[in-house]
């Protein structure tokens, strides 16, 4: 029975995990092509939320789920074409500055148009309730997080092992000088990356709208989780995000297990050992640029 | 090209994530001849939510007061900050009385960081009105005779919805799953719960303390699962019960959730089609009395949107100060204190007065239960909740609710 309820938490973590592989991986892509921490990063996951929150009124769940991520794919446009682009080659402590302004204007902004009392939407009735499934117990709702997850994460990796755009991409990644002694802009690149980094994030926010609070700063909320993944994934592996992002998630459940009050403290746990055996992270590749 | 580490980068990056959580102050300072009140109360972090409303509901006092000419024919200079956390507020507290030169503090709902506000004010001899903090050990062992205890104590919560619950039957031989938060507040109302459980025949068997920074509770419901209990039983605070709310309607679970406490604010977060059970409150918008609807129309005038119970609470203790330093002429400590030791009534805009009770400080008053109105009869988004009979009853003493002396012994010294 003990053993049981242990893998019901491990099986629960993973699909923790792959919610968080939303936020972290659009976190590591920007890092790894543009080498830019993006401090911002939370900040669409919130706007997602809001966004989501605030269409739902008019167009119900499922199409704002949908829509959202959308919207703010498009200001991540914005946000490249106009901030971004200018720091790529900068110092990277200015790109840090100007992303950790930005996220602050963005909470307040938020805070502005929809006010400091969280707003609120509810799951629609066809998704609540929690089926079993073997011995373990799921929630409805986040089996259908965990399909879209593992949806997008396949079209990803697809993305950029076997086409012509990921090519560029993982090249850029490695040797942005190469790339541009080719003849090949990576600004249009960057553009894409950026939109699906925070596209990924306004969908995790819209997705956990209905099950957490919606709040100006469910932001900063969620930038630790997702920077403590992309550390222990390592930078540049696509699939070290994977890994970590799922890891984090079954490790949490495994101590809430044994260790309530332990739950939270056993993510940096993780991390501080991983870093003690793999500084790099655990399939982080040796990226010039940043060495 | 510009050649930084990896690891610097990231290390900065994640100094910068870390920094933002302390979050920055909203600084309102002015001029002299004023009577200078220091408030503090979490604007960021889990109960920033509530506390953004009790900002709203003192800074209406404030000039309602300063509208009818003040206090002693001067106005009132509010100091109101961000406390962020249970450190922080005891600098902060002690520069707005050092250098500042704030008369008297109120304010605070975390009761960790009221704790610490708490010292210094006996440190500085001057008044402290904790408007919103909870636990019963600050009006125990921790109380002194500068501090002020405004809000109902666990002790009362657990009263209020245990009494509800026993009438609904959902007490006695009744298996229990509670889930804490682990922090002063929490273990104080678990105790406060273990002693109701003992006293009516319930049976504990789990408790989970949960960190309050946590916002995915699926590994702890997973538990309550697991133990398989009659009733689960919250006795978080904050954003945390906002989000157990939401993820309990998610997984659906047979066993009824009711809770120990709840703020309208967590409630409305929460949203109509998630929230059920039975919970305890010290005051709701919609209470029938003259005084409470007519805070209520002046402060939805104000600011859209009706007053949650931090806001109510907070108005309702600046007022009460402004009558007592007009009454005493005075805004010294002693003065003061010995005024409300006096147990002075007050009209908080129920239908009972309330006073101070002068060897614990603690403001008694009547409470509530209240249920979730289904959601076709609510008229808005904020008439989410029906209040039940009010606790004690008309013709019982106020101070039936409250821990006594034996329960709950405060040593204040002179």
């Amino acid at each position: 029975m003990q053993l049981e309820f242990l893998l019901e938490q491990v099986v629960n973590g993973l699909v923790l995990g792959g919610y968080y592989l939303l936020i972290a991986l659009g976190l590591s892509l920007i890092f790894s092509v543009g080498g830019i921490v993006n401090l911002a990063h939370g900040a669409f996951y919130a706007l997602g939320a809001y966004v989501c929150v605030e269409l739902t009124k008019r167009l119900g769940f499922g199409a704002s789920v949908v829509i959202s991520p959308f919207a703010v794919a498009l200001l991540g446009i914005l946000f490249e074409r106009f901030i971004l682009r200018r720091f790529y080659t900068a110092d990277p402590i200015l790109s840090l500055l100007v992303t950790f302004g930005l996220a602050m204007v963005a909470e307040q902004a938020i805070r502005m148009i929809w006010g400091a009392a969280p707003v609120s939407t509810e799951i629609p009735q066809s998704f609540r309730g929690s089926v079993i499934v073997g011995d373990f117990l799921f929630s409805r709702y986040r089996l259908l997080i965990l399909a879209v997850v593992a949806a997008i994460l396949l079209g990803i990796w697809l993305l950029l092992q076997k086409t012509s755009f990921g090519r560029v991409v993982r090249a850029g990644i490695q040797r942005p000088d190469m790339v541009a002694a080719l003849g090949i802009r990576l600004q249009p690149y960057m553009t894409a990356i950026v939109m699906l980094g925070v596209g990924m994030a306004a969908l995790g926010g819209a997705f956990f709208a209905p099950i957490t609070t919606v709040h100006p700063a469910m932001g900063a909320e969620i930038m630790t989780v997702a920077f403590v993944v992309v550390v222990i994934g390592g930078l540049g592996s696509f699939w070290g995000v994977v890994i970590a992002a799922l890891l984090v998630g079954v490790v949490r459940g495994i101590a809430i297990h044994f260790e309530p009050a332990a739950g939270e403290a056993s993510i940096y746990i993780l991390m501080f050992l991983v870093l003690l055996v793999r500084p790099r992270g655990l399939l982080g590749e040796r990226i010039e640029k940043f060495e | 090209m510009i050649r930084t580490s990896r690891r610097t980068l990231l290390r900065t990056g994640a100094a910068f994530a870390g920094a933002s959580a302390l979050g920055f102050p909203s600084i309102a300072r002015a001029q002299a001849e004023k009577i200078r009140i220091g408030h503090l109360t979490p604007l960021t972090g889990f109960l920033g939510v509530i506390g953004s409303y009790a900002q709203l509901g003192v800074k209406l006092a404030a000039e309602e007061i300063n509208a009818s000419g003040g206090v002693l024919g001067k106005q009132i200079d509010l100091l109101s900050e961000d406390s962020i956390n249970p450190a922080t507020a005891a600098t902060k507290a002690q520069r707005m009385l050092e250098q500042d030169g704030a008369v008297v503090l109120l304010g605070e709902i975390s009761s960790a960081s009221s704790l610490t506000i708490m010292q210094v004010a006996e440190r500085n001899k001057k008044v402290f009105f904790s408007t919103g903090a909870r636990s019963d050990a600050l009006r125990g062992k921790n109380c002194n005779k500068y501090s002020f205890h405004c809000d109902i104590p666990n002790t009362v919560m657990v009263n209020a919805v245990g009494t509800a619950l026993s009438q609904k039957g959902m007490v006695k031989g009744k298996k229990f799953f509670t889930l804490t938060a682990d922090y002063i507040f929490g273990h104080d109302l678990l105790k406060a719960a273990k002693s109701f459980f003992g006293a009516h025949e319930a049976n504990l068997i789990g408790d989970e303390l949960i960190a309050t920074d946590v916002t995915d509770f699926s590994p702890y419901l997973l538990k309550v699962r697991q133990a398989k209990p009659d009733v689960v039983c919250c006795n978080l605070a904050g954003n945390q019960v906002t989000n157990l709310v939401k993820q309990y309607a998610e997984f659906g679970f047979p066993y009824p959730l009711v809770g120990f406490n709840l703020n309208t604010g967590d409630a409305w977060a929460a949203g109509a089609g998630n929230l059920s059970g039975t919970w305890p409150t010290v005051w709701y918008h919609t209470l029938n009395n003259p005084a409470s609807q007519a805070f209520v129309a002046a402060f939805t005038r104000k600011y859209g949107k009706p007053p949650e119970n931090h806001a109510w609470i907070e108005y309702v203790t600046l007022k009460l100060l402004a009558e007592a330093i007009n009454t005493t002429k005075s805004t010294d400590s002693n003065e003061l204190i010995a005024y409300f030791e006096k147990q002075a009534q007050f009209d908080i805009g129920k239908a009972r007065k309330a006073y101070f009770r002068s060897w614990d400080h603690q403001l008694v008053q009547e409470a509530y239960p209240f249920t979730v109105k289904p959601k076709d009869q609510m008229k808005d988004q904020w008439d989410m909740l029906v209040l039940g009979d009010v606790v004690p009853a008309a013709n019982d003493p106020l101070e039936t609710i409250y821990p006594t002396k034996e329960q709950n012994p405060c040593g204040m010294k002179a």
